[in-house]
């Protein structure tokens, strides 16, 4: 798809009435558009190749890369960083920022500096503890929760103004997102719990995995009773299991991730186990186009990124499209922007 | 204490009904406190409260207390201090990610907030970003200033 008002291919687009960012994610969601989103493991290196490699995999199948904010509590490149380096090339970026590791006054600064660079999008999270990462000494900082996050980066960009009310000469015209973990306990009080983030400032959200569409059902069924369909956009989580030992080893390990036994055991009876995971990963994708309210997936591939072109294409979702990526349109472009 | 907490979530209705009581009865105590000067009676009356809420609660004087709102279960006993409800990673018995001997605080709050009238709806309202600088500060000589429509 090529937006006609795209004025350079990778460039913010100009921000349409009934919208809160230039970015190409919000455009798709908006248009009624089935979106996929992925997620990019930062490298444990500073060479920026590396992170160009991990993009260039996805180009073509995702609509936006999610760069995540030392996930797990683990320690990687930074999710600012990732954005400087990506933007640069005109990617779209959805920004995970988690209150573990910065006060407010740190997030704030962070989210002006990555609108600065052309990113679009901010996931808000709260953020895994310290004690699930490789650095369990750190000092926990959670000075914001997640609600109180998106309700900040609300009233940077809504009230031109920092939380302490200085006022700011130009607001991050970003487009807001939060997690969303409909799998969890307590579960009846989960939609509700979005219904919270909306009211924050959440306009779309990415879910825990997904392994169990009868439990999600039951979960949009409470969204479209509180009234939120229409008010978010729902990308729902999904991912391929490499093998019954990992899906094991993931429920067990991994608090409020819901794997339901049929899935374990039909990896366990499949020859090439990994394949059974894609396999099962696409047939997810397509029963969740069907479901009332989902406006997309997001793909966390992790250590198996390449596989996600695969896992797109045949699902199907998106029935031909090609989301902008650098080099998609060689007569219309300038690949890489040089910095001047 | 881990136990008393569990047990005034399980009281919450009585405790809450208590709590309006007593905020009512504080509020009527305004003209002598202010007399007394809110800064002076700040150490004694933070003292006092430091140690009925941290016997029934665990409570970790954020000075702006939110029980009432989090079906009496302290919301500062989460390892994260979320505010406004349970993180993702909630474990299938209801315990915490982070400290997994302890029930979550959030799971917890849920359960309180059913037993008082209107719990649901004060567990959805968005809370704001905590005041650091109110740490150690009494919540009750706040809420009493904040009724007589004084700054807190």
């Amino acid at each position: 798809m090529i937006f006609e008002d795209e004025p350079v291919p990778g460039y913010p687009l100009p921000i349409l009435p009934g919208h809160t960012s230039p970015g190409r994610l919000e455009r798709i969601l908006r248009a009624g558009q089935f979106a996929v989103t992925a997620e990019l493991a930062p490298p444990d290196s500073a060479d920026p190749e590396e992170v160009f490699q991990r993009a260039k995999i996805f180009d073509g199948y995702v609509d936006a890369i999610n760069a995540t904010d030392g996930s797990g509590a683990n320690c990687h490149m930074s999710s600012v960083a990732v954005c400087a380096l990506l933007t640069r090339l005109g990617y779209a970026l959805v920004m995970q920022i988690s209150c573990r590791d910065k006060n407010r006054i740190a997030i704030q600064g962070d989210i002006l500096g990555a609108a600065a660079m052309g990113v679009c999008n901010i996931l808000c999270l709260t953020g895994d503890g310290v004690q699930a990462g490789d650095h369990p000494q750190a000092l926990p900082v959670f000075d914001l929760d997640c609600m109180s996050l998106l309700s900040t980066a609300r009233t940077l960009r809504d009230e031109h103004r920092f939380l302490s009310g200085r006022k700011l000469s130009y607001s991050p015209r970003v487009f807001l997102g939060a997690a969303s973990n409909p799998f969890g306990k307590p579960r009846e009080w989960r939609a509700d719990r979005l219904a919270k983030k909306v009211a924050a400032g959440a306009q779309f959200v990415q879910t825990q995995y997904c392994y169990d569409v009868p439990m999600l059902k039951t979960f949009m069924q409470r969204v479209e009773d509180l009234g939120l369909l229409g008010k978010v956009f729902i990308l729902i989580g999904v991912g391929p299991l490499r093998s019954a030992k990992t899906a094991e080893w993931m429920r067990t390990h991994v608090p409020g991730l819901h794997i339901p036994d049929a899935i374990v055991k039909r990896l366990a009876g499949a020859q090439d186990q990994a394949r059974e995971g894609r396999n099962l990963c696409v047939e997810l994708i397509q029963q969740l186009r069907e479901v009332k309210g989902v406006a997309g997936v997001h793909l966390m591939a992790y250590r198996q990124e390449e596989s996600v072109p695969d896992i797109i294409d045949r699902s199907g979702v998106l029935q031909g499209r090609i989301p902008w990526h650098p080099g998609r349109d060689p007569q219309r472009s300038p690949q890489r922007v040089a910095a001047s | 204490m881990y136990a008393v907490r569990l047990w005034s979530v399980r009281h919450a209705r009585g405790l809450n009904t208590f709590y309006r009581g007593f905020e009512t009865a504080l509020a009527m105590l305004h003209p002598l406190f202010k007399r007394l000067g809110y800064e002076r009676l700040e150490p004694p009356v933070a003292a006092v409260e430091r140690t009925v809420k941290g016997f029934l609660f665990d409570c970790k004087m954020c000075g702006q207390c939110v029980l009432s709102s989090t079906g009496m279960s302290c919301p500062m006993n989460c390892p994260k201090q979320l505010r406004n409800g349970p993180c993702g990673g909630v474990r299938d018995n209801g315990h915490c990610e982070v400290r997994p001997e302890m029930k979550c605080v959030w799971h917890q709050a849920v359960t309180g907030s059913a037993r008082i009238a209107g719990g649901r709806e004060a567990l959805s309202q968005v809370q704001p970003a905590v005041d650091r600088r109110l740490q150690g500060r009494s919540s009750w000589l706040r809420v009493m200033r904040e009724r007589a429509g004084e700054p807190a």
